[in-house]
């Protein structure tokens, strides 16, 4: 084998020296000198065709059964949906999913972008700014969680500051309280993703070129009007990125909830997440939570779907 | 030299204020885990505490069962070092064969790795729990490797592929033609250039293993063999509003990624930038 290269290499070279030739050196490039072996990538293409799409298929035939996850089962056609979209404990649970997304992908952005534009370029201690901005996307949602479940606690600091301004009567166990539970929840995503949302507009708004606000400024353009008609189309890739990645992640919220309110008070915060894992894995209801995971995966390969037409939307 | 005009002074202190308020759930964090059992309640959860004590901290090494804090660390380091290993192994020689192939079937397989990176984890949870559990892999650091491995693979092709893309092929030509063998070229000559992807696989994958606790919960929960989070969650289940030493558990799980990120803060940060702008 090895020897063999080495003569198909002088052989190559050989045939080269009357004149470069455009077919015989491609095939030089593919053939001989071979970029690695074919089958160094089947491990690969294995392992993912199994855990993603064989399990993906599997789980998806048995949303239309009634299996408990031990014995025997039956096809049961529709009836595993019809159960869900009659459940209103179940529609809840998607407009939590819902909120928490969207809800989180706005103001996430929003203040972000706001940060972003207020660290770049001229502030001098931007570099320990970002640091500090950033470090809660790196913890675990998890730890974060058990952190802000204190914090909205009857015995907790949102209390003890509204007590210190004469705000008793303001006073609740906040996570106990049916609306504002799930705004919370909110607040902790929030809390948790803004660093996230920051760093990549930071990474779009150094490709903005300086020249061109400089001109828009000599122009006699607001602030505001450089914003909207220069830095804004400018950085909408990364806007892209950021909210679709916001999104996709906002669908699966599952840690939190687990962390903060475990989908109470009555239901109030829970989530598709939380329910396939509820249906699925505590109550053994597989059909039915595999048919929950199935709506959920469906959500997001739509938005998956769709950020793909925007970001390509946006480079053409 | 760096001169404020009154714009950027107050743009900084505003920066400053909001940074301070931003930051202030870990001092409640911190105050509150250095507060001994009787000030848990009798002082203001405002207030730092008035002895200060480590007691929270040492009883959490000698709690055992299901809710072994350091048992549940050791699993998450082995768990997460035995991934990024695989996936930098099984990702670099995936992603170069697709980065470098001129065929068909190249281009085909790189798809295939891209929509297995949307395909959302939720519905193959469950077939996959089922299989894991007929075959014996649940509860075993050998099967959360291999499972991690395979969920992130996608990922890390992806990472690999793309930044081969924009690597020229002179090295690998000119040390074939040397007489490198393909192993050689690869092994010597690719894999080396390769290392600002190595780490950006590294530094992506490893946190998202090392903070996931939704498949830990369902493969690993109840067993030896838990990770941080689910360990951290069963012990705090167990605590009730036990504030000081829930926030010591808190601590202890976030000292070793925080101290990574710390260090190496702009590889962090690039690699959230760059990685997966794609």
């Amino acid at each position: 084998m090895h020897s063999g290269t080495e003569a198909n290499t002088v052989a190559g070279q050989q045939h080269r020296t009357p004149g470069p030739d455009r077919k015989t050196r491609s095939r030089r490039a593919r053939g001989v000198v071979g970029f690695g072996h074919w089958w160094w990538a089947l491990p690969g293409v294995l392992v993912v065709l199994a855990i993603h799409y064989v399990a993906t298929g599997v789980g998806g035939f048995f949303a239309f059964t009634n299996w408990t996850g031990i014995g025997s089962f039956q096809l049961v056609g529709l009836a595993n949906f019809q159960k869900i979209l009659g459940d209103p404990s179940k529609i809840l649970a998607l407009g939590n999913t819902l909120f928490l997304a969207f809800g989180s992908v706005v103001i996430v952005n929003i203040v972000g972008l706001a940060i972003a534009l207020a660290l770049n370029r001229t502030l001098k201690s931007r570099y320990i700014l970002r640091v500090l901005f950033f470090m809660p996307v790196v913890l675990s949602p998890l730890a974060v969680s058990y952190i802000w479940k204190f914090i909205f606690d009857f015995n907790g600091p949102i209390n003890a500051i509204l007590k210190s301004v004469g705000l008793e009567s303001w006073q609740k166990s906040w996570l106990g309280d049916p609306t504002f539970a799930i705004w919370a929840v909110l607040i902790v995503i929030v809390w948790q993703q803004t660093g996230f949302a920051m760093v990549i507009y930071l990474a779009g708004l150094a490709g903005v070129p300086t020249e061109v606000e400089e001109a828009a400024a000599i122009d006699g353009t607001t602030l505001w009007q450089r914003f909207w008609h220069v830095t804004l189309p400018a950085i909408r890739p990364a806007v892209a990125i950021s909210t679709t990645l916001g999104i996709v992640n906002g669908l699966r919220v599952f840690d939190q909830i687990m962390a903060l309110t475990n989908g109470g008070p009555a239901g109030a915060t829970e989530t598709l997440a939380t329910q396939v894992y509820k249906q699925a894995f505590s109550l053994a209801n597989f059909g039915y939570g595999a048919a929950l995971a199935l709506i959920l995966s469906a959500i997001i390969l739509v938005f998956a779907v769709i950020q793909q037409r925007v970001t390509r939307g946006t480079e053409s | 030299m760096f001169r404020y005009t009154s714009g950027s002074l107050i743009r900084e202190i505003g920066v400053w204020i909001l940074a301070i308020v931003f930051l202030l759930p870990f001092y409640f964090l911190i105050s509150m885990a250095l507060k001994p059992d009787a000030e848990v309640y009798t002082t203001s959860s405002l207030a730092l505490p008035l002895n200060p004590t480590f007691n929270n901290f040492s009883s959490l090494f000698v709690a055992s069962g299901q809710s072994n804090i350091l048992l549940g660390l050791m699993n998450s380091i082995i768990i997460t070092a035995g991934s990024i290993f695989g996936l930098i192994i099984l990702g670099s020689l995936t992603g170069y064969v697709i980065a470098r192939s001129t065929r068909r079937w190249g281009k085909a397989t790189y798809y295939l790795f891209l929509i297995a990176i949307v395909l959302p984890a939720q519905l193959g949870a469950v077939p996959l729990y089922i299989g894991a559990r007929t075959i014996g892999l649940t509860g075993s650091v050998w099967g959360m490797i291999f499972l991690y491995t395979g969920m992130l693979l996608p990922l890390a092709i992806f990472l690999y592929a793309g930044f081969l893309r924009g690597l020229g092929t002179e090295y690998e030509e000119a040390a074939s033609i040397d007489g490198a063998s393909r192993w050689q070229v690869f092994f010597r000559i690719v894999f080396p250039l390769l290392a600002p992807a190595t780490g950006t696989v590294a530094i992506l994958c490893g946190l998202i293993v090392w903070n996931d606790f939704f498949t830990a919960l369902i493969f690993l929960g109840g067993s030896a063999n838990q990770t941080l989070p689910v360990s951290m969650y069963y012990f705090i289940g167990s605590l009730v509003s036990k504030w000081n030493v829930i926030f010591a558990i808190v601590i202890v799980s976030m000292i070793p990624i925080l101290a990574f990120y710390l260090f190496a803060q702009k590889r962090f940060i690039q690699g959230f930038a760059g990685g997966l702008k794609g």
